[in-house]
């Protein structure tokens, strides 16, 4: 099966690239270009090639014996849907970082190691493997962000590797102990979430490896590593960040957390100020972050930040599909996953690469005087239609995503859902204030002759934005594109333990 | 009086034999023949003979395995033995590779005679049960290395280290001397199995009503061979000497001392306590907590990871940080003692040895570098990357090794053993301390990405050159990156023989 061979593939590229002769910019662009095509052709085909969303086994191979750990890569409708998100990503990242100038082969050597990681993480079966990949990405996020970053990179870098690892340390914690109780035969995904954990155990595992992962995810009031770390990085990593990183922590909640321990959201039996489980805890911080996040996006002053704080906005609408644990919920959690990937990254390669890169600012009260607009306007009608999608206007996924998860959400906790209108309102008005103030103020003075103008969008910019702009705009016309593989999957053997125990 | 046959004495002790005489043959060629000559090649030359002797005990273990048991545990050999020792063998030729370059003695003869006894000291160390040999063996690898750590006379740090080095480990040696003579005294043996069967025997006999209490004799013995091992381990609080140990030695020397003595010491430890101290173990899991070896353990191994994790984010030069974090690196394996099983025992083997060869690494670099720029500061090390690429991308690996990134080495050491901690006591009763462990690791990323920083991000200062690296050492360094990378992507290939030894020597 050819799936295995976007990890390879990855690896190899950057291995490839750090041994290429020096000062050949154009062509170390060209050959992580045609690396990430490659890889997102292997994922395109095997998307449509595989339309039940079964599981498919790419290879199973005895790695450590005497542990009962296999190298086993495997896929279902969730991977490949992600999968996939990696392949447009990363393209999209490749094109609008073309401008890289500095230390290039290093630059995308680091950039392919982070995507091969990613891919391996979405593929990986076996809970040893994918901790493993899970934790390679951590240094070339590191490295990307503090040596090619902006605004405070060194410190914002620093933050986002170490909530990472302390993320993942939680993880191990979890996942350590469930391989020991189980009888440590076995790191398999399937046979450790057949196992059935004591109920006490699941009670303090579940939340431990939740909250490990969900740090990544961006669940508020762990986020605070997102917002910095996305502004000091440079574009392609503040898409890839935002774009699949988050993702990674996303799919860790969903796919290890919640199959593994299924007992563990269920109800204490007491209630602590209302809430009498840690699904109600979680969904409640999922919501908090909601508001929290549209809110803050208001206020900012840099055109990044808005961006930033607007993620964990969204990853909130994910954690809060995730536990509303009904069907509906869950699959939308996972468009949102595809749409907000697509979304963030777009929106991050306006602000980062079309804006940034020209006007060497991001303040908005700086920006609005430039008329951007007439300067730049192919920067402006991407940023409208991708202000418009991340609203979620019908006929983008951002729409359907967040549909679904609200009428799960509606269903399993209504006056939550109530409360996330509100977010939803203040997501409108943050996006609307961010175009208004960046591209169509009012320009109180005439634009000084001295300024030269400001350099034309290039040609990958603009295939970047619409190759990102089609691919929203594809889930949003068709969504049962998606679901079509997401239903299946979720109806797996894997997630018995969920519909058994508190599914609705 | 026993009849000692030398013959089959002498057949078992042939490594030792052949590493020995390659000493000797060493120190002769270099004051009969080389005197004159430049000390480059005066190194070559005794590098090579001293790596024959090793590669030459190497085979002889490899080809003519022996199982035997001389004297009631005098000279043990057995497949587990003979991995340690080939591991170490291996490590003393990696030390002569990185070592042939340097220019800090005249007295090459002198220092490759001391490498070479204190691999004989280690050897006989670790191949052996019996308490007096034991400490023998001990006191020839600590003399040899005392005189090691002084051994560039031009520099004040290092006579200044190894004399604290000396006095700390005479120290430790009169504890562990007392401890000994105690055991002595409670079992009339100094065979460490049958120190095990007198303290069956006394709890057998029934001298005690609770049956968590402890004979004060032995209670005191056990502190004191804690006391005496943390010493040559490095444990907090018991690590003062390392840090300017690893700051004024010779580079080679605290690479040696960083990488094959950790070993051969927590080896030899296990074995001590585990087979010795039997019976007296104690507990440590967190619900119950019962007097023995294992609370005492505990103790100093948390001690240990909170101690240099945090201290070492402070540290300026580079082989201080290398120091302190091997404080951290002891508590880590201090665990697997903790937990005292056959699985920690082969998880443990397997960690120190990985951490070697990453220690062995990051001193060949910082050794490099520091006979370029002239000190070890980690200011030495900005923009590193852009002057020796190769060697940068191996401090990378060895470095995130160290702070257990996956897929390197250092990931799967922590994984196997935190794993094998918490399977040894029933209902996860050691897990504090796996997450204290696991916790401090993410402390320890910190200050490894602080160094690697400096390494990648920062910009190199305007008037540094590229840095020439020796082609031997390059080599050198390269292969144990290459090892690292290796044995974090197939552990198996090291783990399936050090299991199936453990299981042969059945621990």
């Amino acid at each position: 099966m050819m799936l295995a061979w976007t990890i390879y593939i990855s690896f190899l590229g950057a291995l490839a690239l750090l041994l290429l002769p020096k000062g050949s910019a154009t062509l170390a662009r060209s050959l992580a270009l045609l690396t990430t095509i490659v890889t997102f052709a292997i994922t395109l085909t095997a998307f449509v090639q595989h339309r039940t969303g079964a599981l498919l086994t790419v290879t199973q191979k005895s790695w450590i014996p005497s542990l009962g750990i296999e190298y086993h890569l495997a896929a279902d409708g969730i991977s490949l849907i992600l999968l996939l998100l990696t392949g447009i990503i990363a393209i999209a990242g490749i094109l609008f970082s073309w401008n890289i100038e500095r230390r290039v082969q290093e630059f995308f050597a680091f950039y392919l190691l982070l995507i091969g990681a990613v891919y391996g993480v979405f593929l990986s079966y076996d809970l040893f493997l994918l901790f493993v990949f899970y934790e390679i990405v951590i240094i070339p996020k590191y490295f990307l962000i503090a040596i090619w970053g902006s605004t405070r990179r060194e410190y914002g870098a620093m933050k986002l590797a170490l909530y990472s690892f302390i993320g993942s340390a939680m993880v191990l914690v979890g996942l350590l102990a469930a391989y020991i109780v189980a009888g440590a035969k076995s790191m398999a995904l399937e046979d450790l979430a057949r196992f059935p954990f004591p109920l006490h155990f699941q009670m303090w595992a579940f939340p431990l490896v939740f909250v490990g992962f969900a740090i990544l995810a961006g669940m508020w009031p762990f986020h605070t590593w997102a917002p910095t770390g996305h502004v000091a990085a440079p574009t392609a990593a503040s898409m890839l960040l935002a774009g699949v990183v988050m993702k990674l922590g996303a799919y860790g909640c969903l796919r290890v957390a919640m199959t593994l321990f299924p007992l563990g959201l269920g109800p204490w039996g007491f209630h602590v100020l209302g809430l009498g489980s840690w699904r109600d805890v979680f969904a409640l911080l999922a919501v908090i972050g909601i508001v929290y996040g549209a809110l803050v996006a208001l206020v900012q002053k840099d055109f990044k930040f808005v961006i930033g704080y607007s993620s964990i906005s969204h990853m909130g609408f994910i954690l809060l599909g995730l536990m509303t644990l009904n069907q509906l919920g869950l699959a939308g959690a996972v468009v949102q996953m595809f749409s907000h990937g697509v979304l963030a990254g777009l929106l991050f390669a306006v602000v980062g690469r079309m804006v940034y890169d020209r006007a060497h600012t991001r303040d908005l009260a700086t920006l609005g005087p430039m008329n951007l607009n007439k300067a730049i306007p192919f920067a402006a009608v991407t940023f409208v239609v991708a202000g418009m999608a991340s609203m979620g206007l019908p006929g983008f996924s951002g729409f359907v995503a967040e549909l679904m998860i609200l009428i799960g959400a509606w269903r399993a906790f209504p006056l939550f859902a109530v409360c996330v209108g509100i977010g939803i309102v203040a997501g409108v008005a943050y996006i609307w204030r961010a175009m208004q103030q960046a591209f169509f103020a009012e320009a109180g003075v005439e634009p000084t002759s001295m300024q030269p103008p400001l350099p034309p969008i290039s040609i990958p910019e603009r295939l970047g934005a619409i190759l990102l702009i089609g691919a929203s705009v594809a889930v949003g016309l068709y969504p049962q594109m998606l679901l079509n593989v997401i239903l299946p999957a979720l109806h797996s053997p894997l997630f018995d333990g969920l519909r058994k125990g508190s599914w609705q | 009086m026993i009849a000692i046959f030398h013959a089959p004495l002498l057949q078992l002790a042939l490594p030792e034999v052949i590493v020995v005489c390659a000493a000797l043959l060493v120190l002769a060629m270099d004051i009969l023949f080389l005197r004159t000559c430049r000390t480059r090649i005066r190194f070559a030359v005794a590098a090579a003979i001293a790596s024959a002797g090793c590669a030459g005990a190497i085979l002889r273990l490899l080809l003519a395995p022996e199982q035997a048991n001389f004297l009631n545990g005098t000279l043990v050999a057995n497949p587990l033995t003979h991995l340690v020792q080939i591991a170490l063998l291996v490590l003393t030729i990696l030390t002569l590779g990185i070592s042939v370059d340097s220019t800090f003695t005249e007295h090459v003869g002198e220092f490759v005679l001391l490498l070479l006894i204190a691999t004989v000291g280690m050897m006989f160390l670790v191949g052996s049960q019996d308490l007096l040999v034991i400490f023998i063996s001990l006191e020839l690898l600590s003399l040899s290395l005392y005189i090691l750590t002084a051994l560039d006379k031009r520099s004040a740090r290092s006579s200044e280290a190894a004399l604290k080095y000396f006095l700390f480990g005479g120290m430790s040696a009169a504890f562990l001397l007392f401890g000994f003579s105690l055991l002595y005294g409670f079992s009339h043996s100094t065979s460490l199995a049958e120190i095990a069967s007198a303290i069956h025997a006394f709890h057998l006999g029934g001298s005690h009503i609770h049956g968590s209490q402890l004979n004060p004799l032995l209670a005191i013995a056990i502190v004191t061979t804690v006391i005496g091992f943390g010493f040559k381990v490095a444990a907090a609080p018991f690590h003062f000497w390392a840090p300017d140990v690893y700051e004024g030695a010779p580079a080679p020397s605290a690479a040696f001392i960083a990488s094959g003595s950790k070993v051969a010491s927590f080896f030899i430890f296990f074995q001590i306590l585990v087979v010795g101290f039997a019976g007296a173990e104690g507990s440590a899991a967190w619900s119950r907590i019962v007097p023995g070896w294992v609370p005492a353990l505990a103790i100093v191994a948390a001690l240990s990871m909170l101690l240099g994790n945090l201290v070492a984010i402070v540290q300026r030069s580079a082989r201080r940080l290398l120091a302190y974090s091997a404080i951290a690196h002891a508590g880590y394996m201090l665990l697997a003692m903790v937990a005292h099983t056959q699985q920690s025992f082969a998880a443990l083997l397997y960690y120190v040895v990985t951490y070697a060869l990453a220690t062995l690494g990051a001193f060949g670099v910082v050794a490099v570098v520091e006979k370029q720029t002239g000190s070890d500061q980690l200011s030495n090390f900005d923009g590193l990357s852009r002057r020796a690429p190769v060697l940068s991308f191996c401090l990378f690996i060895f470095l995130l090794s160290l702070a257990g990134i996956p897929p390197l080495a250092g990931f799967f050491g922590k994984f196997y053993l935190f794993a094998s901690v918490l399977a040894a006591s029933s209902s996860l009763g050691l897990l504090w301390l796996v997450v204290l462990a696991i916790a401090m690791s993410a402390v320890s990323l910190y200050y490894y990405l602080q160094v690697l920083k400096r390494v990648y991000v920062a910009s190199p200062a305007a008037d540094v050159e590229k840095i020439q690296s020796p082609r031997l050492s390059r080599l050198v360094i390269v292969l144990l990156a290459g090892a690292v990378v290796l044995l974090g992507c197939a552990p198996h290939l090291l783990l399936r023989w050090i299991l199936e030894a453990v299981r042969v020597a059945g621990l």
